[in-house]
């Protein structure tokens, strides 16, 4: 994440650990010395309530959920230690779990390179001077806000659906298409077009990349004659490594995250055959339906687990591939 | 730039950068449209359906309806359950107290972070960060059971009191970025006049952070208006059901003739997200980008 970390490089010298009464010879930058109180117990005041919530409902939770996982536990009665029973049986005999795994896979592994393309593709035709640019930035972006409603993914069912819109445009082409929801072939791919279909937020995000980007450099390119393909392979997007690095990484969480059009699209199920049990469809049925809530807390902290590796890896590939500035 | 000749031929190139000629324009132009057209294409023909009777829905796919059927929306306003003037209250109560919550409980700890030194600050801030990348599956399990025991089942409560507990890093982040360019010089003008810190955020920090309120307001209503799995898992009776939750009592009728109504639904529960677009469109944007950027 880009901005984290030239937020944490910049403005935060390391914490004074000691009281005012430490007097060192340093001279500090004025605006420091008069600026920054120390302010005693006050900032803790005003971090009480997030000190709650992080301890609370996130940290507690978490070692909680942890302990869970070890357990055999359905809400009502108190939770059973079971040892790593939940673990091995995910792993070695739940199909179940597979196919989930399998569907979110599919699903990230498909639509996020998709999306951010996209993504790209249209904030480089936009970042130009051009009339009615924020019409169209606006009608890009607005997908990204309704995307995640309930509300859209009972209109993408219905679009995608036997008599749907989509077989529609089909038959303009002469094409008879087919019930895309309800075959297990297809239904995943409804799910991944609706996703690519809310590149709107990638596309802002690198649309203010792209205009912070040198124009000196592009002046420069120009009088050397490099044409519009070299000028994008040779200069945009090594520039912007770190911003497609950052919506990657966003996006890919958000894939695994995904939730809501996959209960919708499939009333629940996670159907047809498990097609579109996307993980976190897969956990609240575990947990919720079936009230399994041990085994879901395993779910839970092997999605936990996989999240922080992808980005631990995408972190340290980034290294490698990310231009940063200076 | 300016310096240059006209007359000097690479300028061709140059200028194309800036802006194009007219058949390149033109042809953009298309592009652009045709893009615009099929991404919002399915809105559309959303909206079309919830005027069309059910028997034309499928059978006359234009976007014109030949005959108008407005009463999908009585009937689907009324169809499902309760009324939707209940689903309706019900997500406006939970988008009022999480707003709330946030702007406040965000607003206090970010002002901690972007004024204040104090023990392990770096650390605490790095650890807030960390909470971005969490998801709410990770701890949706405990927390539900914390919230079971103190009997909040049923309630708004669990979806309402972790706002006030500054759960949204997002927002904090956001602040924190907006108050480092606040001038100190403000801050300590208020200082030496005698304010104390809470009065200076009161009276200082938070008139002139109000952009950033707004877009915390803003994305903190939308995102809760959505919130679909919070609210399908801690509200389970059909009277503390949101809009999300009924509308999906039509995914069950779907064998029925209920699409108009459906279709009339949808439309109506998208309404508030669309208008806030609309009213908003600039601020949700240059929010977006702000803090997806360096700030």
């Amino acid at each position: 994440m880009t901005s984290a970390k030239s937020d944490e490089a910049e403005g935060e010298e390391p914490a004074a650990p000691a009281a005012p009464a430490d007097r060192r010879e340093r001279a500090r930058p004025r605006r420091r010395a008069v600026g920054r109180r120390g302010g005693g117990w006050w900032p803790y005041v005003f971090l009480a309530p997030w000190f709650v919530g992080l301890f609370g409902l996130t940290v507690y939770p978490m070692l909680d959920s942890l302990y869970l996982s070890f357990t055999d536990f359905d809400l009502l009665t108190p939770a059973r230690w079971i040892g790593a029973r939940n673990y091995t049986h995910m792993f070695s005999d739940d199909p179940v779990f597979w196919d989930s795994v399998h569907a979110t896979l599919l699903y990230v592994v498909v639509s996020v390179p998709l999306k951010l393309a996209l993504a790209l593709g249209v904030a480089i035709l936009l970042n130009r001077p051009l009339k009615g640019i924020g019409v169209y930035r606006a009608a890009f972006y607005l997908p990204s806000l309704l995307g995640g409603a309930v509300a859209m993914a009972i209109v993408w069912r219905q679009v995608f659906g036997g008599d749907g819109l989509f077989n529609d445009l089909l038959g303009w082409f002469g094409i008879k298409g087919q019930d895309w929801i309800s075959s297990p072939d297809t239904s995943i791919y409804t799910l991944i077009l609706l996703a690519v279909w809310q590149f709107g937020t990638p596309m802002v995000i690198f649309l203010a990349g792209l205009k912070q980007l040198p124009k000196d450099v592009y002046e420069a390119a120009a009088i050397d004659g490099a044409g519009t393909v070299t000028r994008f392979f040779r200069i945009t997007l090594p520039l912007l490594t770190p911003i497609v690095f950052f919506n990657l990484v966003l996006q890919i969480i958000d894939g695994f995250k995904t939730f809501t059009p996959a209960y919708v699209v499939s009333n629940g199920t996670g159907g047809p055959l498990n097609s579109t049990m996307l993980y976190s469809l897969y956990l609240y049925k575990k947990g919720f339906t079936d009230l399994q809530m041990g085994y879901a807390s395993a779910l839970a902290w092997v999605l936990f687990l996989v999240i922080a590796g992808f980005t631990a890896v995408n972190f340290v590939a980034g290294r490698y591939w990310v231009h940063y500035d200076d | 730039m300016s310096a240059i000749t006209p007359s000097v031929p690479p300028l061709q190139k140059l200028r194309s950068l800036r802006s194009l000629p007219g058949p390149r324009r033109v042809l953009l132009h298309t592009l652009l449209i045709g893009v615009a057209l099929v991404m919002l294409y399915p809105l559309l023909w959303m909206l079309s359906s919830s005027l069309k009777p059910d028997t034309d829905i499928f059978t006359h796919p234009g976007l014109i309806p030949d005959r108008l059927h407005p009463r999908n929306y009585a009937e689907g306003w009324s169809g499902s359950g309760n009324s939707f003037a209940l689903y309706i209250t019900n997500s406006l109560i939970v988008t009022i107290g999480a707003v709330t919550g946030n702007v406040i409980s965000c607003s206090l700890a970010a002002y901690a972070f972007a004024r204040f030194e104090f023990r392990g600050k770096r650390s605490w801030f790095a650890l807030m960060l960390a909470t971005l990348m969490l998801p709410m599956q990770a701890t949706l399990i405990p927390q539900y059971t914390i919230f079971y025991n103190l009997t909040w089942i049923n309630t708004f409560l669990p979806l309402i009191v972790p706002k006030f507990l500054a759960t949204d890093a997002f927002f904090i982040f956001l602040m924190v970025q907006f108050i480092r360019s606040i001038p100190r010089e403000l801050d300590q003008a208020a200082m030496m006049d005698g304010a104390n810190p809470l009065q200076i955020y009161l009276r200082i920090i938070l008139p002139l952070m109000r952009p950033a309120l707004i877009t915390t307001t803003i994305f903190t209503f939308i995102w809760t208006y959505d919130d679909f799995l919070g609210q399908l898992v801690y509200l389970q009776q059909n009277a503390r059901f949101t809009v999300p939750l009924g509308l999906t009592l039509f995914l069950d009728k779907t064998s029925g003739s209920s699409y108009g109504a459906m279709f009339a639904m949808s439309t109506l529960a998208l309404a508030p997200t669309l208008i806030c677009f609309l009213v908003f469109q600039k601020r949700l944007v240059e929010g977006l980008a702000t803090t997806g950027m360096k700030g």
